[in-house]
C-alpha cells in the first residue's frame, strides 16, 4: 500500500519531465519524421507527397551531397584533433608540475565561451587576410595566407572546436586522478618501462571517458551551426556549408520545412550510425572495470 | 641536470601553448579600445591611445534600439531560463534519485538518451508547435521547455549528486514526520547547494552563448537578445569596416561568462569533471 502511494508521489516529481519528453522530444521526432515525407512549408499543411523529399535530395540537389561531405570532413578533422589534443594536454598535466592550476584555467578559458557568436566574430577577425594570424606571419617574415579561400576555409573553420580543447582536457584530468596509483607501483615492481606503464595502465582505464569523448563531440561536431553561419556564411562556393546551415536554409529561409525535415531525419541516421560503429569497434578497445572487455 | 632541461622545455611548451590560448582574447579585448586604423596590421597589443568610441557608438546599436534594450532582453531570457531548469530539474532528479518505481530503469534510460538526441532533428516540429500557439517573438520557446525540464543534462547532473546524499538522513527526517517535500527542501537542497550552484551556471553560459534558438524564435529587433544583436552589429559595420564597434561589442557580450567563470572557477571545473559531460 505505502509503495504504491510513494510510487504515485513519484510520479508527481518526474511529472514535468514526463509532460517535457512527450512534447519535446517524442513527439517533435515523429512528427519531423512525418514531415519529411510532406511538403510542408511555414504557410501550408502538409501534404504527403512520398519520397519526394528524399529523391530531391540524394538526385536533384547537388548542395546536399557537397554540405554532407563538408560535415564529415569537418567532424573527421575537428573531433580526433580535439580530443587527441586534450588527452596529449592532460597526460602532460599529470607530470607533476608547477602552475597546473593556472594552465588548467588559462587552456580552459576558450570553451567558457562555448559556440557563441563572440568565438565566431573572434575567428573571423583572426584569420581574415589582413587578420592578426597573417599580421603575426608577416611578424614572423612568412607570405600571408588566404585562411578563407575555398580550399583552406573548412580547415579554418574546423580549428575552432580544437582551440577550445579544454573542455575535453578536464573530463581527462578527472579521470586520469581516478586512475590508482598502486596499479603504476605494481607495475614499476614488475619491471614496466613508462611507456608500457602508458600503454598498458592510463590508456585502459581512460579508454571509456576516451571514448565517450569522442561519441559527444561527434554528435556536437555533425550538427555545427553558429560557426560556419557567422564567419563564412557557409561560403566560398559553400566551402563551409554544412548540413546544420542546410537544414536552418531549407527550413528558415526557404521555408520549406518538409525538406528540412528530411535533411534533419538524414543527419539523425547519420549520427545514429556512426555512434553505433563508435560503440560496436568500442568492445575492441575501450576496457570496462569489471576486468574483461565489453 | 638533464631533468632541469626537461622541467624547462616542458614549462616552456604549456606557458606557449597557455599564450596562444589568451592571446587572441586579450588581442580582442585591447583592440575594442583601438581606432579602426590601428586594429589590423601590427601585432602590437596596447592602442596608442585608449580610444573609447567603439563602445560608446555600438552601444547605439541599430540606432532604434540600444544594447541596453538588448542587455535586457538578454537578462530576462536567461534568468527565466536558467530559473525554470534548476526547479524542474531539481524536483525530477529527486524523483529518480530517491524513490523505488515501476519503469524507473526504463525511464531513466530514456532520460539519458535525450541527451544524445540530435536538437537538429526536433527543431522543426517544436517551431511549428510554438508557432501554432502563438509563442514566435517571445521567451517562451525558451522558458517552457526549461520548466519542463527537456534539458535533461542537468536532470542527470543533479541526479548523481543526489545519490551521494546518504540516505539515513531522509530516513531519519521521515521518521520524524517530514513529508517527501519538506524533506527535499529542508535536507536534500542545503547539501546540494554546490551541485545547484554549478548547473545554474552552466545554464547561465549556455543560454547566454545561444544563437540557434534565438535566431529562430526571435525575429523582432526590439526582441534580440545579445547574441542576436552581435550579428546585427556585424553585418551592419563589415560592409563599412567600423571594426571597433564590433569587437567592443563583442568583447562586452563575453564579460558576464568570463566574469561568473572566475567567480565561482572550483564548482564550475568540478562539475563538469563529475558529471564529464558537454562542451
Amino acid at each position: 500500500m505505502r509503495t504504491n502511494r510513494r510510487s504515485r508521489v513519484a510520479y508527481l516529481y518526474l511529472l514535468p519531465w514526463l509532460l517535457g519528453f512527450a512534447l519535446f522530444h517524442a513527439f517533435p521526432i515523429f512528427s519531423s519524421l512525418w514531415y519529411s515525407f510532406t511538403n510542408l512549408r511555414v504557410t501550408n499543411a502538409p501534404r504527403f507527397v512520398g519520397l519526394a523529399n528524399y529523391v530531391q535530395m540524394f538526385l536533384h540537389d547537388p548542395l546536399f551531397p557537397k554540405a554532407m561531405s563538408n560535415t564529415l570532413i569537418y567532424t573527421m578533422v575537428a573531433v580526433p584533433a580535439k580530443v587527441g589534443f586534450a588527452l596529449v594536454i592532460a597526460l602532460l598535466l599529470t607530470i607533476r608540475t608547477r602552475f597546473i592550476g593556472l594552465y588548467r584555467t588559462v587552456y580552459y578559458l576558450p570553451s567558457i565561451l562555448g559556440g557563441s557568436v563572440v568565438i565566431s566574430i573572434l575567428w573571423r577577425f583572426l584569420f581574415m587576410t589582413e587578420g592578426l594570424m597573417n599580421t603575426i606571419f608577416g611578424a614572423l617574415g612568412a607570405a600571408p595566407v588566404r585562411w578563407f579561400d575555398p580550399n583552406l576555409a573548412l580547415f579554418t573553420i574546423s580549428l575552432l572546436p580544437v582551440w577550445q580543447f579544454g573542455s575535453s582536457m578536464v573530463i581527462f584530468l578527472a579521470g586520469l586522478k581516478n586512475i590508482p596509483q598502486e596499479l603504476y607501483e605494481a607495475g614499476r615492481i614488475d619491471g614496466a618501462g613508462r611507456i608500457a606503464l602508458f600503454r598498458h595502465v592510463t590508456i585502459p582505464l581512460l579508454s571509456p571517458i576516451i571514448f565517450f569523448n569522442l561519441v559527444m563531440q561527434m554528435i556536437n561536431a555533425l550538427q555545427e551551426f553558429t560557426s560556419p553561419f557567422i564567419i563564412t556564411g557557409g561560403g566560398p562556393l559553400h566551402a563551409t556549408y554544412l548540413l546544420g546551415m542546410k537544414i536552418w536554409e531549407e527550413g528558415f529561409s526557404f521555408s520549406r520545412m518538409g525538406y528540412a525535415s528530411a535533411v534533419s531525419w538524414t543527419l539523425m541516421i547519420i549520427i545514429l550510425t556512426l555512434t553505433v560503429v563508435v560503440f560496436t569497434t568500442s568492445r575492441f578497445w575501450v576496457f570496462y572495470e569489471d576486468g574483461k572487455k565489453a | 641536470m638533464k631533468t632541469i632541461l626537461k622541467t624547462a622545455a616542458l614549462q616552456l611548451a604549456l606557458a606557449l601553448l597557455g599564450l596562444a590560448m589568451v592571446y587572441p582574447i586579450v588581442w580582442l579585448a585591447l583592440s575594442a579600445f583601438k581606432t579602426n586604423q590601428e586594429i589590423f596590421g601590427s601585432i602590437r597589443l596596447l592602442p596608442k591611445v585608449f580610444d573609447p568610441s567603439g563602445f560608446v557608438n555600438g552601444w547605439r546599436g541599430s540606432g532604434q534600439y540600444t544594447f541596453t534594450t538588448f542587455y535586457r532582453n538578454s537578462l530576462l531570457l536567461v534568468g527565466g531560463t536558467v530559473a525554470a531548469t534548476i526547479a524542474s530539474s531539481t524536483l525530477v532528479a529527486y524523483g529518480f534519485a530517491r524513490f523505488n518505481f515501476r519503469f524507473r530503469n526504463v525511464l531513466f534510460i530514456l532520460m539519458l538518451s535525450t541527451m544524445m538526441l540530435p536538437t537538429a532533428v526536433v527543431v522543426i516540429p517544436r517551431f511549428i508547435m510554438f508557432r501554432t500557439v502563438g509563442w514566435i517573438n517571445t521567451y517562451l520557446p525558451f522558458i517552457v521547455p526549461a520548466a519542463l525540464a527537456a534539458h535533461s543534462f542537468f536532470i542527470f547532473m543533479l541526479v548523481q549528486f543526489f545519490r551521494g546524499i546518504p540516505t539515513e538522513l531522509d530516513e531519519s527526517a521521515f521518521l520524524d514526520g517530514c513529508g517527501s517535500m519538506r524533506i527535499l527542501l529542508r535536507i536534500i537542497l542545503p547539501l546540494a547547494k554546490p551541485a545547484l550552484v554549478s548547473a545554474a551556471l552552466f545554464k547561465f553560459i549556455w543560454t547566454w552563448n545561444d544563437f540557434f534558438d534565438s535566431l529562430i524564435y526571435i525575429n523582432s529587433v526590439k526582441r534580440y537578445p545579445v547574441s542576436l544583436a552581435l550579428k546585427m552589429v556585424l553585418d551592419i559595420n563589415t560592409s563599412i569596416v567600423n571594426w571597433n564597434q564590433v569587437i567592443a561589442m563583442a568583447v562586452l557580450a563575453m564579460v558576464p561568462s568570463i566574469v561568473v567563470f572566475f567567480v565561482s572557477q572550483r564548482s564550475f571545473v568540478e562539475g563538469i569533471a563529475t558529471t564529464g559531460i558537454k562542451g
